[in-house]
């Protein structure tokens, strides 16, 4: 469109009016907008951000370095990575299954599935943590007969998955469900006629008109396994060197005030936000180029 | 090589996509030369289909594309890889798109998609070739080229042609017979002579072309317009009023004494090297009349009209 603009400038008596769109505002008007913006920006997002490195670097990078060879941060470390490493997984097949299912099959029930899939959205974190409690938990549903057999979900690494798993839920097939709808069957259909099974499709038709946006979908998932912190901290029962994840380690490092090491600790997640940050920016700017080749069909 | 035409809605492409095995009759059975293929799996049903928006795969090049359903046979029925790479070689030939092998179907025109789909739908030699409205989406001047050269193809390899179309002259120009949809019914199948000549109801009439239609009486074996004989014969057994049907091209201008019709010139204009004259009836529908030695009759003009062909139904 903005060729089409640029090139008509030439009016009827000849003089050249400068290339400029009809929708644009004053300028005063915009340069007002942009400084709310950024300002709302500077306050809300990079202030908070550039504390937690300052205050992590307070006492210089000694103590800085301190705070992750301590055993009990090195624990929680490993936790967080384990727990991510079960639950992006499970989350990543779920997802595409049922982003599979609802964007390709016309079934009853199809709604409720899609309701049921945001419900941890829309569900407080500290509730999604109690239903695990309550399930499992000593006095909980399954409680006695986890007890017979000396199984310990809460307060226990199982109990942490579950509510992770539980959290990031809707992360994959959210992304998916859409992307998938636009894609249609089309495809799909033409794979099968030309003799291909639906696991043969699904691999070599489906999966890498997906891949962007699953990558995607994977990383912001992996993003908030990694963070979450209320429904973890409900299961979790906060035992030192054993079931502390990094963000439950941030706050009992700051509530006993040794806050070079809770900032420290805080400024390895926030480094992890902004990795996920450039990378999904870098996926943006690819996967945009990916639809515009699907979609530019004439 | 089979064309089914009908209005947008008839039932053409669920009717083609029933015969591929992408959906399922209610009742009836699809016979593929002898084979009862009703409850064969589209994978095996050994058909070629071409999408109406071709349906290429777009992470994969167009040599990728056309080889696609080779690659997907189960290892014991696969080709070669070099025996693959030379049938590609062959189907881009035939195509022309020889040039062609490495590019994403996003670098290619709508008229190079549609002739990759439709070498990607060669390539697994299937029993049938389904087309969905093959050149719907392009434009008139392209549309015509994949005409003659989809007629070509077809000349050379004999290859049994479904396709779906709801342009008349497509389908009597493109295929050998024609079968006629109308809201989910076949009304008539036919050579494209057939079918103009002899069609079997007034809807097959009116859809393959303009169409004039007329009160009339039959009597004796004779139709009558206004009480003067046509040169039309009435059907066995029909008697009384009836629909007469006629193209613009069965009136004639004729003096007021011999006419059949009489009305007033609205309008006339010149289209491809004939002349084309919409006359207003008082109390009924606007005929257009096709004549080829006519200047041009002036608006408001009192003419009256003779038919001199058509069709009757009751």
């Amino acid at each position: 469109m903005s060729d089409a603009v640029a090139s008509l400038p030439d009016s009827p008596d000849g003089t050249i009016r400068p290339a400029q769109s009809v929708v644009t505002e004053r300028p005063w008007i915009r340069w007002l907008l942009i400084a709310v913006a950024l300002t709302f920006l500077a306050l809300f997002l990079v202030l908070p951000l550039i504390t937690v490195f300052a205050q992590a670097l307070a006492k210089g990078w000694g103590a800085y370095l301190a705070a992750f060879t301590e055993p009990d941060a090195q624990s929680a470390i490993r936790l967080t990575l384990t727990v991510a490493a079960i639950a992006v997984p499970f989350n990543l097949v779920f997802g595409v299954a049922a982003a599979w299912a609802i964007a390709k099959f016309e079934f009853r029930g199809k709604n409720l599935l899609v309701t049921l899939i945001d419900l941890p959205f829309s569900v407080s974190p500290v509730v999604s943590g109690l239903i695990y409690v309550l399930v499992f938990g000593s006095r909980g549903l399954f409680g006695p007969v986890l007890l017979e057999h000396d199984i310990q979900i809460i307060f226990a690494v199982p109990g942490i998955v579950l509510a992770t798993v539980f959290v990031t839920f809707p992360f994959v097939a959210r992304q998916l469900i859409p992307l998938m709808q636009e894609q249609g069957t089309t495809e799909e259909e033409a794979a099968l006629t030309l003799g291909a099974s639906g696991w043969h499709a699904f691999r070599t038709v489906t999966l890498p008109n997906i891949r962007w946006g699953l990558l995607y979908a994977v990383l912001l998932c992996n993003a908030r396994a990694m963070g979450e912190f209320g429904a973890v901290s409900v299961v979790s029962g906060h035992i030192r060197g054993l079931t502390n994840t990094l963000p439950l380690h941030v706050e009992i490092l700051y509530n006993e005030y040794n806050f070079v090491a809770s900032f420290a600790v805080a400024s390895l997640l926030a480094g992890l936000a902004l990795v996920t940050l450039v990378i999904k920016s870098l996926l943006e700017w690819r996967y945009a180029d990916d639809i515009a080749a699907g979609t530019r069909r004439h | 090589m089979l064309a089914l035409l009908g209005p947008s809605g008839s039932g053409k492409t669920t009717l083609l996509r029933i015969i591929a095995g992408l959906d399922f009759p209610d009742r009836g059975r699809i016979i593929f030369g002898g084979d009862d293929a009703t409850r064969v799996p589209v994978q095996q049903r050994a058909v070629g289909f071409v999408f109406q928006h071709y349906a290429l795969f777009k992470h994969m090049t167009v040599a990728q594309n056309i080889a696609y359903g080779l690659n997907a046979r189960r290892r014991s029925e696969r080709p070669e890889k070099a025996e693959i790479k030379r049938r590609v070689g062959n189907l881009l030939d035939l195509i022309k798109l020889s040039g062609f092998a490495d590019r994403y179907p996003s670098q290619l025109s709508g008229g190079q998609r549609q002739r990759i789909a439709l070498a990607r739908a060669l390539a697994v030699e299937p029993r049938v070739l389904l087309l969905d409205e093959p050149f719907g989406a392009l434009d008139a001047q392209v549309r015509k080229d994949l005409r003659r050269w989809l007629r070509e193809i077809h000349d050379r390899t004999g290859q049994t042609t479904i396709f779906v179309t709801h342009d008349q002259d497509e389908a009597l120009e493109l295929s050998d017979r024609v079968a006629v949809l109308d809201r989910g019914r076949l009304e008539q199948v036919g050579t494209p002579d057939e079918v103009q000549e002899r069609p079997v109801s007034p809807t097959v009439l009116k859809f393959l072309g303009d169409t004039i239609e007329v009160e009339a009486i039959a009597q004796n074996g004779q139709v009558l317009v206004q009480g003067r004989p046509t040169p039309l014969t009435a059907p066995q057994g029909l008697s009384g009023p009836v629909k007469l049907y006629a193209r613009p091209w069965q009136l004639q201008f004729a003096e007021a004494d011999t006419a059949h019709l009489h009305g007033t010139v609205r309008s006339s204009y010149r289209t491809q090297g004939r002349q084309r004259i919409e006359v207003d009836r008082e109390g009924a529908k606007t005929v257009v009349v096709e004549a080829s030695d006519t200047a041009r009759l002036a608006q408001g003009r009192e003419v009256g009209l003779r038919i001199v062909g058509g069709w009757v139904f009751p």
